[in-house]
């Protein structure tokens, strides 16, 4: 099930973290409570690596990455490309990419196989992104914004996209990522869903602002918590009924 | 084919809008910017959480009116739009939102609470309009208005015109009372009321007031005074609070009367005769000199500049009877260089009268020199002043030689038949109430102005005459009949009196 998290009172977790399967990125300087969210869900499993990029602790908006591989722009220093390659399992490949959309986690989104990208994007870092992450790329738009990476949260197994995407479009994406998709909301009614949250195969992370309907759209469409969900969806029709008969 | 290198530019396929769910509900709901349903919406945000749902409306119990801040008060129905957009402006927060619709709710009239039920637009969240309803309730207090409150203190005017005349008639104030009728100037007045010699106008405006007095200064011959007096003042506001006096005095020479004019100022007026008639007053005083003729005209600031008295009233005027008149001839007239205008509307002659009381008793006639001679004949009667026998009290009177003063002179023709007549065809309006006007006098005085109106035909053009529906014309010229000469006021110069009686409208159906 999806947990809720704050970043010093900020509830854009997908700004401030960044998670794979295979890794956790998670800005630094914030609260003990924020970096125990994630090493209670993950770190038995994959390393939670406390990193600014550019001296920035912005490092989900700054970052594209997936099992395979991990991009950085060209302003990360020496430094910090250094501890992130040592903390980083050795499978792992990084890369920094001179890209004039610097924030890549903006204009990119990716699961372990698709990536959509900004329709602008250089064609070298096009190719880049899909040698190091082994991702076949596509550029597309979500709901008519060209910030994929803000816009929509992809999975393996599923995605959540901007709410004013239409069903053409999103019969389309889903076509493209081989994923189911839906639009919804993260964050109390909150559009920019790629920066309000993070998500791998097997965990979330949101805002604290998050609903409960959210996060139950969030927990069926990536598959979080199968047997709940289902146990309510199964439950939700014959409950109502029992009230309105009452 | 490589997808990656494909157009991204949006097709032109009709979009199908998502349903997303409700973050509150969870109900399924087309995307807006809250991402809300609307029912979530309304429970998050309200619209009118900056207007009062209370308010107080201010009434005067005594008038019915309304105040409508900061210190007007107006009189609205109950459920009129008026109380509506008094309401409305009581709401100050009312412009952040858009109203869309607004009623009362009805109440029961004894509760004294008037309740309204809004709907208003406003927008939330970066752009959306959501339409909200809801019931204002305003509670009616009692509170007297400053109009009603000044009347209950008996302190209800704010400025006072004192109109007075030093006479022994009240014509003057007659014809004041028609101009004022003609020309509706006593509009604004509170009330009227007689004093001695004189009437009080009262205003609650201190621009009332001055309207009054530039509509008498335009029309009598006078002077006024200004004054004023502080009731109260506030130094933190700077507010001073007056009552205004303004002290009319209207010229004391009224028509019929002879005045004795200073050396000076007969020569001023074109070497006019000392002893002068008074033959009109109007905005200026109108002069006449027996013995030649001459007019002269003396306008109210001249004679403030230089006064006179009259030295004969018309209560002195003594009947005479013409025993014999010669006309004098225009080459004999008296002519001289920078001589004034004369008038050829009358007709200088030499008449010869006896007092009618002593007709029969003496044989001695007294000669004078007067300008009535269109109107004379023998065995006329006249009246006149005897000035031989007077004791004039008047120190140019004093001045003049007594080997010049005529013995009598001749003002007017008598009518003596004319009381017979007193039904007049017409009419005059008087100003309605009984204490206004009512000025105790004897009705004599109302008589002769009546009289003077049907002798003056320019003194009459200036107010407005109506015509006397109770005698018909068919009496006017049965009087006619037995006419004596005495000057009557001809049909076309009346008005009909617009008079809505219901006995006329059941006469049409008869």
């Amino acid at each position: 099930m999806a947990v809720r998290a704050q970043f010093e009172n900020n509830n854009e977790i997908g700004v401030f973290s960044k998670l794979t399967n295979s890794y956790c990125l998670v800005g630094i300087g914030a609260s003990e409570t924020f970096y125990s969210v994630f090493e209670s869900e993950l770190s038995d499993i994959i390393p939670v690596i406390h990193a600014s990029v550019a001296g920035c602790r912005i490092v989900g908006r700054m970052t594209v990455g997936n099992k395979n591989g991990l991009l950085l722009p060209n302003s990360t220093t020496d430094t910090e490309l250094q501890h992130i390659r040592n903390s980083l399992p050795d499978n792992v490949k990084v890369q920094r990419v001179e890209e004039r959309l610097s924030a890549l986690g903006n204009v990119m989104v990716c699961n372990d196989y698709v990536a959509l990208v900004h329709p602008d994007l250089d064609k070298d870092t096009e190719e880049i992104l899909s040698d190091t992450l082994n991702v076949e790329v596509y550029r597309q738009t979500v709901a008519s914004n060209c910030l994929v990476g803000s816009y929509c949260a992809i999975s393996n197994q599923g995605g959540l996209v901007h709410p004013k995407t239409t069903v053409e479009d999103l019969d389309e994406l889903s076509g493209l990522i081989q994923v189911p998709l839906v639009a919804g909301t993260v964050n109390r009614g909150s559009d920019v869903v790629g920066a309000g949250m993070v998500v791998n195969d097997w965990c979330a992370v949101c805002g604290t602002d998050t609903t409960s309907t959210e996060i139950s759209v969030i927990d069926s469409i990536f598959k979080l918590d199968p047997d709940g969900v289902h146990k309510m969806k199964k439950l939700k029709g014959p409950l109502i009924d029992s009230i309105k008969a009452s | 084919m490589d997808l990656s290198k494909m157009d991204y530019a949006p097709t032109s396929v009709p979009a199908t809008v998502l349903k997303i769910l409700c973050c509150q509900c969870g109900v399924p709901m087309e995307p807006n910017p809250a991402n809300m349903c609307v029912s979530c919406l309304r429970i998050h945000v309200d619209i009118t959480q900056d207007i009062p749902k209370q308010g107080i409306l201010q009434f005067c119990r005594n008038c019915e009116r309304y105040l409508q801040p900061p210190f007007e008060w107006i009189s609205c129905a109950l459920e009129s739009k008026e109380l509506l957009g008094l309401c409305l402006r009581k709401l100050k927060a009312l412009n952040k939102v858009k109203l869309v619709d607004a009623g009362f709710i009805w109440t029961e009239p004894h509760s004294k609470r008037i309740k309204v039920k809004l709907t208003v637009h406003g927008e939330v969240m970066s752009g959306m309009t959501l339409q909200q309803v809801f019931v204002v309730e305003f509670t009616v207090a009692n509170q007297m208005c400053d109009d009603c409150h000044r009347s209950e203190a008996q302190d209800y005017w704010r400025a006072l015109v004192q109109v007075r005349q030093k006479s022994d008639n009240k014509k003057t104030f007659y014809y004041l009372e028609q101009l004022m009728l003609k020309h509706k100037a006593h509009k604004n007045t509170l009330s009227i009321k007689p004093e001695s010699n004189g009437l009080d106008f009262f205003y609650s405006t201190e621009s009332q007031a001055r309207k009054l007095v530039d509509f008498m200064t335009a029309v009598l011959p006078c002077r006024y005074q200004h004054s004023k007096k502080l009731l109260s003042h506030d130094i933190h506001s700077n507010t001073y609070n007056y009552k205004f006096t303004y002290s009319m005095e209207i010229v004391p020479v009224m028509k019929d009367s002879v005045v004795c004019l200073s050396k000076k100022l007969s020569q001023q007026l074109g070497g006019i005769s000392p002893l002068c008639i008074v033959y009109r007053v109007t905005n200026s005083i109108k002069l006449i000199d027996p013995s030649t003729a001459q007019l002269a005209e003396v306008s109210s600031s001249a004679y403030w500049r230089d006064s006179f008295q009259s030295v004969f009233k018309s209560k002195q005027l003594t009947e005479y009877t013409v025993m014999d008149i010669e006309p004098i001839m225009e080459k004999d007239r008296v002519q001289f260089p920078g001589q004034g205008q004369l008038s050829y509307k009358h007709m200088l002659a030499d008449v010869w009268v006896v007092r009618s009381c002593d007709l029969g008793l003496t044989t001695d006639s007294i000669h004078c020199r007067s300008h009535l001679g269109h109107v004379l004949k023998p065995m006329d009667t006249v009246l006149g002043y005897a000035v031989a026998d007077s004791n004039a009290n008047d120190s140019n009177f004093d001045k003049l030689p007594k080997s010049s003063l005529p013995d009598v002179i001749l003002i007017k023709k008598n009518y003596p038949d004319r009381a017979r007549h007193r039904r007049r065809t017409w009419k005059l309006k008087r100003m309605t109430t009984d204490t206004e006007m009512n000025m105790e006098s004897d009705h004599n005085d109302m008589d002769e102005f009546m009289d003077d109106l049907e002798e003056d035909k320019d003194l009459r053009q200036n107010i407005n005459i109506y015509k006397n529906p109770d005698v018909g014309i068919e009496s006017a010229a049965e009087d006619d009949d037995d006419n004596d000469g005495a000057p009557r006021i001809s049909l076309e110069e009346m008005m009909e009196d617009l008079c809505i009686y219901e006995d006329d409208v059941m006469e049409v159906y008869e």
